[in-house]
């Protein structure tokens, strides 16, 4: 049943079907119906407790590990969100992508401990059951790596949207805001950054500034309605809405507020961009405006006819306001329709139908977000940053060509 | 007791109150004070000391008494680093070179090394501190902390075999990139919303 080739031919049928968008109206007639044999015979009976989980049918939706930049070791590593599996705005939790510095720890909440101290009126630790008595907020927020993207820059590697996208997730987050938890505590008026840490094997490690911490950001002890997964930080992260994950610190222990940033590793050697004269661009958390057409996307195949184009866009300055997709290499562009509801800082749905002619081509999208802030090329970034070396900060218009015979590549350049 | 109560709840009311109004008016904003509960324990910050592990870099605020050389660095890296990180840090099977590249940034292809990297050399003991070995951190005792840092600094031609690291003399050491940095300035693309005859995207079609 398993390896029924004649399901699997079928499946992958339908799959392509569903990619083109190819409606047979006016074809063959369809066969007659059959009465499946799910509607004569006994279901899976209720266990007394249980965890559910995806069909069997869908057990190729995976997160996957890089296969262009592959790490010498799986701990300090990431992995990808299959964006082109992804059918609405939330990504499935176990979905969500991962980066991590030092493995996935296994923390008992019952233990954890988080504490405010540095420049405060009264240093604070809490336990989780001390947080989670506080009135919550849930929020939609998209979160990104300042990598994504990071192998495709000036020629194509990746073969996938999502290798080249993923590191890219979208949930409901909920915890409390960090600007209640510093009231408490009462925030020196010289403080002006924090130093926010994990309690991971890195203790990885990031300079806030207070101004973005006392806005918006949350302390978050639960993600689409349940606790976080061990590799989204349970029991406890910070996240930071719009500014690149990596200041979202995972397993947070402590918040020490201090008068200047920290200059860690991870705000220098790393996380940083690469500028002309051999300079560094530092403390880029904002990750700005950005779009990616997931279907069609590479390593799929379309056929000529209706094809019914969709995407993600996002940013980290506010809201989604238009995305334009290119049908003809970017010659010409028309706005896409956005699914609702459009969040502040949230992944937005676009789609857009096509008649694909059999022309080969090449298509891509391009996001303008609330603060008319507008996608750029990779061209138009390469006028004012350096493309070498270890590149972050990637919201170049991502192009994917087809060719006569429908296939879907990678047409970065 | 009862009058921290008392307090709190004056607080939370009036807070309450004025939450309201801001609701109202905006109702994404977070209002803390409606929502403090003060339910943090006061701790003192010398009962934070275990994990108040973190150094800044351009002072070396938090570097804590000990120190270590380069020679006897050599000893521990090749005990405890060099099966991933190779003989004399030149990249082993779980991480690249951690050595040279300095002056590498002008040119096409960028050596990321502790070395040309980081602007301030507290820093390079922050990290082993924290998060070194990989499979054993936070495991160096702080005169073995200064000791690698030392070994580090030294293969990157930063500061001699015999030189002790300490407080003060790791924080006086000038590293090559101190100035390479710039903050923030983004935007620094300004794209026009181009419908029509737009300038084609470049892009390279794959080879089939
Ligand atoms: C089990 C393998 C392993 C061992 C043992 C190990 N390291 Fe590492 N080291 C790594 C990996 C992997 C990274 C990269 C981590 C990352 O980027 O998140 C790293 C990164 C580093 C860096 C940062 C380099 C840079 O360019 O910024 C330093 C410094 C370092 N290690 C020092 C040490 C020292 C000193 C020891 C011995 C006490 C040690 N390491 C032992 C695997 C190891």
């Amino acid at each position: 049943m398993t390896h029924d080739p004649s399901r699997r031919a079928l499946l992958a049928k339908t799959a392509a079907v569903a990619v083109s968008g190819v409606a047979a109206v006016g074809a063959a007639r369809a066969e007659p119906l059959p009465v499946p044999d799910s509607n004569k015979s006994l279901g899976r009976p209720l266990p007394p407790e249980e965890y559910g989980m995806p069909s069997k049918y869908e057990s190729h939706v995976k997160r996957r590990r890089t296969d262009v930049l592959v790490n010498k070791q799986n701990y300090s590593d990431w992995s990808f969100t299959p964006l082109h599996q992804q059918l609405g705005t939330v990504t499935p939790t176990g979905l969500i992508y991962e980066r991590h510095h030092n493995g996935v720890p296994d923390i008992n909440p019952d233990q954890h401990r988080f504490a405010i101290h540095g420049m405060v009126r009264q240093p604070l630790v809490f336990s989780m059951s001390d947080l989670m008595k506080y009135p919550s907020v849930s929020r939609f927020h998209f979160m990104e790596c300042s990598g994504n993207g990071l192998t495709d820059w000036l020629k194509p590697a990746a073969r996938t949207v999502q290798q080249t996208h993923g590191l890219l997730s979208c949930a409901q987050w909920t915890g409390i805001p960090v600007s209640t938890l510093l009231d408490e505590a009462g925030v020196s008026p010289s403080a002006t950054w924090a130093l926010a840490e994990g309690g991971d094997g890195s203790a990885h490690a990031r300079s806030i500034p207070m101004k973005k911490l006392m806005e918006d950001a949350l302390i978050v002890y639960a993600a689409n309605g349940e606790m976080l997964r061990p590799e989204n930080g349970y029991p406890l992260r910070l996240f930071i809405p719009g500014w690149e994950g990596n200041v979202s610190i995972k397993w947070l222990r402590r918040l020490k507020l201090g008068d200047q940033p920290w200059h860690l590793r991870s705000e220098t050697a790393r996380y940083t961009d690469p500028m002309p004269d051999g300079k560094w661009r530092q403390f880029s958390f904002e990750m700005e405006a950005k779009s990616v057409i997931t279907s069609p996307s590479g390593s799929m195949k379309i056929r000529p006819g209706p094809i019914e184009i969709v995407g993600f866009a996002w940013s980290g300055k506010g809201r989604v306001r238009a995305v334009d997709v290119t049908l003809d290499g970017g010659r010409t562009w028309r706005e896409a329709q956005l699914e609702g509801p459009v969040m502040d800082k949230c992944l937005t749905r676009f789609r857009l139908r096509w008649n694909w002619t059999g022309e080969p081509t090449t298509i891509a999208s391009r996001c303008v977000d609330s603060t008319g802030y507008v996608q750029p090329t990779v061209a138009d970034i390469q006028k004012v940053r350096a493309i070498t070396g270890f590149v972050q900060h990637h919201n170049g218009v991502f192009p994917w060509s087809i060719n006569e015979a429908g296939e879907v590549k990678n047409a970065i350049a | 007791m009862r009058s921290l109560e008392t307090v709190t709840m004056t607080f939370a009311t009036a807070a309450l109150l004025a939450g309201c109004a801001g609701n109202a008016a905006n109702p994404t904003a977070s209002s803390p004070h409606a929502r403090s509960m003060m339910l943090g324990t006061p701790i003192v910050e010398a009962d934070i000391s275990a994990w108040n592990i973190d150094v800044r870099g351009p002072d070396g605020q938090g570097l804590p008494p000990g120190s270590g050389n380069a020679r006897a660095g050599k000893a521990l890296f090749d005990a405890k680093c060099a099966s991933c990180h190779g003989a004399a840090a030149a990249g082993g099977p779980m991480f690249g070179t951690m050595v040279g590249g300095i002056g590498s940034f002008k040119t096409d292809k960028r050596l990321l090394t502790p070395g040309s990297m980081y602007p301030y050399a507290p820093a390079l003991f922050d990290y082993i501190r924290r998060a070194m070995p990989l499979t054993a951190p936070q495991s160096l005792s702080n005169d073995e902390t200064y000791a690698l840092t030392a070994y580090l600094l030294h293969l990157n031609g930063l500061s001699g075999e015999d030189a002790e690291m300490n407080a003060t003399s790791l924080a006086a050491i000038r590293m090559p990139n101190r100035d390479g940095f710039i903050v923030d300035d983004r935007p620094d693309t300004n794209a026009v919303r181009c419908m029509q005859d737009c300038r084609p995207l470049r892009t390279s079609v794959p080879a089939p």
